[in-house]
């Protein structure tokens, strides 16, 4: 071989190593040099009381300033929002029940038909015979008030940002945070401004529910034709007509969807403000019942919630669908050409006197009321103390073999009563020998990026969340950040964990990270094989999208019933309620990413003799990973979600920390916490967004 | 020669210019568009970043005349029609309209042009998917404040002129492609404009409806006799419907001429590709190529009839067959010779390239 040879051979064997993968040699040689020091520099591990700012000290003291001039003015705001409300909730609790009923079901009947206004009838007859009507008409009075408040403000929101590009400019990150704050933190500033009292619930309900209406109205505004609008223009349109007599009414179908989900969240923060208190709803009797363990009556309760939940998705759900639809011009006189109206007006008359007459009509009397709580009592406890070898054995195995590793550590965690071993250095060195073998096994099947994630999943799962190193697992996001989506999104990573870090809420933000990550894992997998079997099996599929609708109405609050009624408070409880809510975007967007993969490429592949297996690995999950990143995207802002409202049942974490905060009035530790779990939020966001557009571009489905 | 030339202009496209990109105006100091190199500007733009939609586009379209611009896809055509109602904002050049800058206009003038002087259809129909027929029919009348009777019963005429009678009530969504885009056309003409736009209106569909509502098309110009400007990717649409052709190309304009002009002298290489395969037989006239000796014969044909339709007289045994205009007059001649030796040219033509 001649030396000219010998030395393009060298350069082929340096060429081979990307530069990237370099970057992760070295960062793997800092890591391990934490690792093997941090017996020696605790602070490598534990971030130093000394090092943290006074960020909360000053965001106390701004508003203490802000209160101290503006409070007046929101007090002043808050009794002229009282009085409406307290008006619409005397009417809807003194109006005789049956009038309301039959008003909600000929609304119902005019979104739905017969079906729907039935289904309506029979839920809120369950709330008159249980004996929840006052509370239900207090949420349903809080609903009303805040969801006119949600659509203006998010009319106003988004004619601007769809008329001005500077507008535009601050809305939408606006509203990325206004999505990824947690809801208990939306409380904490109006809490203090407002004062005590249902006021808050509707202002935080009215704000928390503007963003999908603004969205939606840019959305829609803008993805009218370019045709239909140069129509508009060419009839001779102004601007003013052009807005209102063509993009309005093209965009009023997306417009509505904005509107079903408005209606939506307003009800889920309603129901979440009821911790506050002070208000009767019934929200309040969930959580007041469950807090005292009284499971029966906290699964009756919340099963109003979800009846009020199903009731206005529905109807709202199909006003919107109907908005695209074609109205038939009614002729006649005026009773033919509003059947609505006077099938209302006769149900509020016919109802009254009826009320009048007979006393069952207007209050329901308590001697009928069938409040089977203590049944369901009996019945629960049975299931519980039957079913307690197996219920126990789930909740141990998961703990003590997945999150509690992941939590502080296979170092900690292994004990011969768990795990069966002692954490010796030979168990440890057997530990990293599966793991190197696990991760030549990654190296041949994805490359070097596969060694890479098998390396951070294999330290974060023995030393856990808790005892990584902070600059370990800073280095890590912000590489993975870097060269997935460049220096920007690495740099507001690095950031916002350096804000988590000098504000004090890195422990409480890895603990997050931990249930996070864990739940997601298992959403992940789990929801990503439903996913594929429902996209594979029509059957499957039929059977899972009603549940699917279903679990993503429901308010938060409701998860927790059923997973404390068998489980009890603790981190498996918040596991599972974490799961049940985020676990649909995993399935729907893997189904729908698989079911919609190009039909020539499904041919093509079909043609050159693949098997349905070989299509299903080799054609269409491939070119559904775009989609399924999304999912994965939704998973992980879904279990932020949750994960605050987990706190309820007693997680450690940023959760705890906002709820912690809300209790106690506690502006600045609520804004560190909410802005924490934002900002952990948003770094995942814009990582796997990156993630899923670069591979959306590999493969060319977009431009 | 059907001879459009004498008659007065109506419309004219000026030097205009579109360029997109972050600094399109620096390229134009005099805001007329009339630059010495044309060539030489485009290749600066083009190699700039910016995009030179449509370059130093000059044509006058006559009262009465159906003038197509014809060009395949990115050749700037859709672009050039919209510089025309001001839809798209031209980044130089003029466009006159009886007499008067359109792009010098208020905003407020503008919108007042568009509502009394121009109409226009465009490919994907762009109906208000909200309305009915009669109301996207009638949605010009309503911007302008028409009252709700009158709006009515001026839709119901173009309805009824378009051939949709009984489909009022009925929504977008409920109809065939052929008849939304009669309800386009229906809009368009319902504040009788003078200026009509045609924006590929047929394109999007069927080969069969698109015949017959080229057929339809030519039909209402005849009651009609609007100015119009017909886009059309479709040379053979082009060659059908057109007075006088303008086929563009990366945004220029290649040639203008009436259908046997291009048929016959093609500027370039470029649009004798598209001419090759067409029928010269259905496209030539008897005026195209007549002689202006006036002959001593009986037999006589109009100006506009295709050799197709001659050629069988000189099969009877004809000699030379008189040429009249439109209006009866006999204004020239032509032989056998002139029919083969003009079919044979173009042929060469054709071959050459």
């Amino acid at each position: 071989m001649s030396a000219a040879a010998r030395e393009t051979g060298a350069l082929m064997s340096v060429r081979r190593i990307s530069p990237k993968l370099l970057v992760w040699m070295v960062f793997g040689v800092l890591a391990i040099l934490c690792l093997v020091l941090r017996d020696d520099a605790k602070w490598l591990v534990k971030y130093p009381k000394d090092w943290i700012l006074p960020i909360e000290a000053g965001l106390e003291y701004l508003m203490d300033w802000f209160t101290a001039y503006f409070k007046p003015i929101f007090r002043l705001l808050s009794d002229a929002l009282e009085w409406p409300m307290k008006g619409i909730q005397f009417v809807l609790q003194t109006s005789p029940w049956p009038v309301t009923i039959a008003i909600v079901a000929i609304i119902a009947y005019a979104a739905k038909g017969w079906r729907l206004a039935l289904f309506c009838i029979a839920s809120l007859f369950y709330m008159v015979v249980v004996g929840y009507w006052d509370e239900s008409m207090s949420t349903l009075a809080l609903v009303c008030m805040s969801v006119p408040l949600s659509i203006m403000i998010g009319l106003v929101m988004g004619l601007l940002g769809f008329q001005f590009r500077w507008a535009r400019r601050v809305i939408e990150p606006t509203l990325d945070v206004m999505q990824t704050v947690p809801t208990f933190a939306y409380l904490i500033p109006i809490l203090i401004l407002f004062g005590i009292g249902p006021v808050v619930g509707m202002v935080a309900s009215a704000i928390y529910a503007s963003p999908p209406m603004v969205r939606n109205l840019m959305l829609g505004l803008q993805r009218v034709p370019d045709n239909v609008i140069e129509s508009g223009q060419m009839s001779g349109c102004n601007g003013f007509q052009l807005l209102f007599m063509v993009r309005i009414p093209a965009a009023m179908h997306t417009i509505m969807i904005g509107v079903n989900q408005t209606i939506m969240a307003a009800l889920a923060m309603v129901i979440i403000a009821a911790i506050i208190g002070g208000f009767a709803d019934i929200g309040w009797e969930v959580l007041s019942t469950m807090r005292k363990a009284q499971t029966g009556q906290s699964l009756l309760a919340g099963l109003v919630i979800v009846l009020i939940a199903m009731m206005m998705d529905r109807i709202s759900r199909g006003f919107a669908e109907r908005s695209g639809e074609i109205h038939v011009h009614r002729s006649g006189n005026y009773f033919a050409r509003h059947p609505m109206l006077v099938s209302m007006a006769t149900a509020i008359v016919a109802g009254s006197l009826l009320a009048w007459a007979v006393p069952v009509f207007n209050a329901y009397p308590d001697a009928w009321i069938i409040y089977p709580a203590e049944g369901l009592n009996t019945a629960v406890s049975w299931f519980t103390r039957n079913f307690f070898d197996t219920t126990d054995a789930i909740k141990t195995y998961t703990l003590y073999f997945f999150m509690l590793p992941m939590k502080a550590g296979l170092e900690r965690i292994a004990r011969p009563t768990s795990w069966g071993f002692e954490m010796t250095a030979l168990a440890s060195v057997i530990y990293w020998m599966i793991l190197i073998a696990i991760g030549s096994l990654a190296a041949r099947l994805g490359g070097w990026r596969a060694v890479v994630a098998v390396a951070l999943l294999g330290i974060l799962f023995y030393y856990g969340a808790s005892g990584t190193p902070w600059p370990v697992f800073i280095a890590a996001v912000t590489l993975i950040a870097f060269q997935v989506g460049g220096w920007k999104v690495a740099l507001f990573s690095f950031l916002g964990m350096l804000f988590m870090l000098v504000s004090g809420a890195w422990p409480r933000a890895m603990l997050s990270f931990y249930l996070t990550a864990t739940s997601v894992i298992i959403c992940f997998v789990a929801g990503g094989a439903l996913g594929i079997w429902a996209a594979q099996n029509d059957r499957v599929s039929a059977v899972l999208r009603p549940i699917n609708d279903t679990l993503q109405t429901m308010p938060l609050f409701v998860f927790l019933i059923p997973v404390v009624m068998v489980f009890l408070v603790g981190d498996f409880s918040a596991l599972l309620a974490i799961i049940m809510y985020a676990i649909v975007p995993a399935i729907r967007y893997t189904e729908h990413g698989i079911r919609h993969v190009d039909p020539v490429a499904i041919e093509a592949a079909r043609m050159m003799g693949c098997t349905e297996r070989q299509i299903l690995w080799k054609v269409k999950l491939p070119l559904a990973i775009p989609e399924i990143m999304v999912g994965l995207n939704q998973v992980v802002m879904f279990a932020l979600a949750m994960l605050v409202i987990a706190a309820l049942v007693g997680t450690k974490g940023l959760g705890q920390w906002v709820y912690d905060s809300l209790t106690n009035a506690r502006f600045g530790q609520g804004v560190i916490a909410g802005g924490s779990m934002a900002l952990m939020a948003m770094i995942a966001d814009r990582i796997i967004q990156a993630w899923a557009a670069s591979k959306k571009r590999d493969l060319g489905l977009s431009t | 020669m059907t001879g459009t030339d004498d008659q007065e202009v109506k419309l004219t496209c000026r030097h205009v210019w579109k360029v997109y990109g972050p600094e399109a105006d620096r390229f134009f100091t005099a805001g007329n568009g009339d630059v010495a190199d044309t060539a030489g500007l485009v290749d600066t733009i083009n190699q700039s970043g910016h995009i030179g939609a449509a370059c130093d586009v000059s044509f006058d379209v006559h009262i009465g005349e159906i003038f197509v611009i014809m060009g395949l896809s990115g050749s700037g055509k859709s672009t050039i029609v919209r510089c025309l109602s001001r839809l798209v904002e031209p980044t130089a050049g003029e466009v006159i309209l009886d007499g008067e800058d359109l792009l010098q206009v208020s905003r407020d003038k503008l919108i007042d042009i568009r509502r009394h002087k121009m109409g226009m259809v465009f490919q994907n129909f762009g109906l208000l998917p909200h309305l009915s027929v009669l109301e996207n029919v009638a949605f010009p009348l309503q911007i302008q404040g028409i009252s709700k009777e009158e709006r009515r019963a001026r839709a119901m005429e173009m309805i009824d002129l378009v051939g949709l009678s009984g489909r009022e009530t009925s929504y977008p969504r409920q109809l065939s492609g052929g008849q939304q885009q009669r309800v386009g056309i229906a809009r368009s003409l319902c504040v009788e404009p003078e200026l009509w736009f045609l924006d590929e209106p047929f394109s999007a569909l069927d080969p069969l409806i698109r015949r017959q509502m080229q057929d339809e098309f030519l039909r209402l110009q005849q009651l009609l006799h609007k100015t119009i400007v017909f886009i059309t990717h479709d040379f053979l649409e082009a060659l059908r419907l057109a007075d006088r052709i303008a086929i563009m190309k990366d945004g220029r304009i290649v040639q203008i001429g009436t259908p046997a002009e291009v048929v016959m002298q093609p500027a370039d290489d470029y649009v004798s590709e598209f001419t090759q395969d067409v029928p010269r037989v259905k496209v030539i006239t008897a005026g195209d190529i007549a002689t202006s000796d006036v002959p001593q014969t009986d037999d006589v044909v109009d100006e506009h009839a295709t050799l197709e339709e001659i050629m069988p007289r000189f099969a009877g045994g004809a000699d030379v067959i008189a040429v009249k205009s439109g209006e009866g007059a006999i204004v020239g001649s032509i032989t056998a010779q002139k029919v083969l030796s003009a079919l044979a040219d173009s042929h060469a033509t054709g071959d050459a390239a």
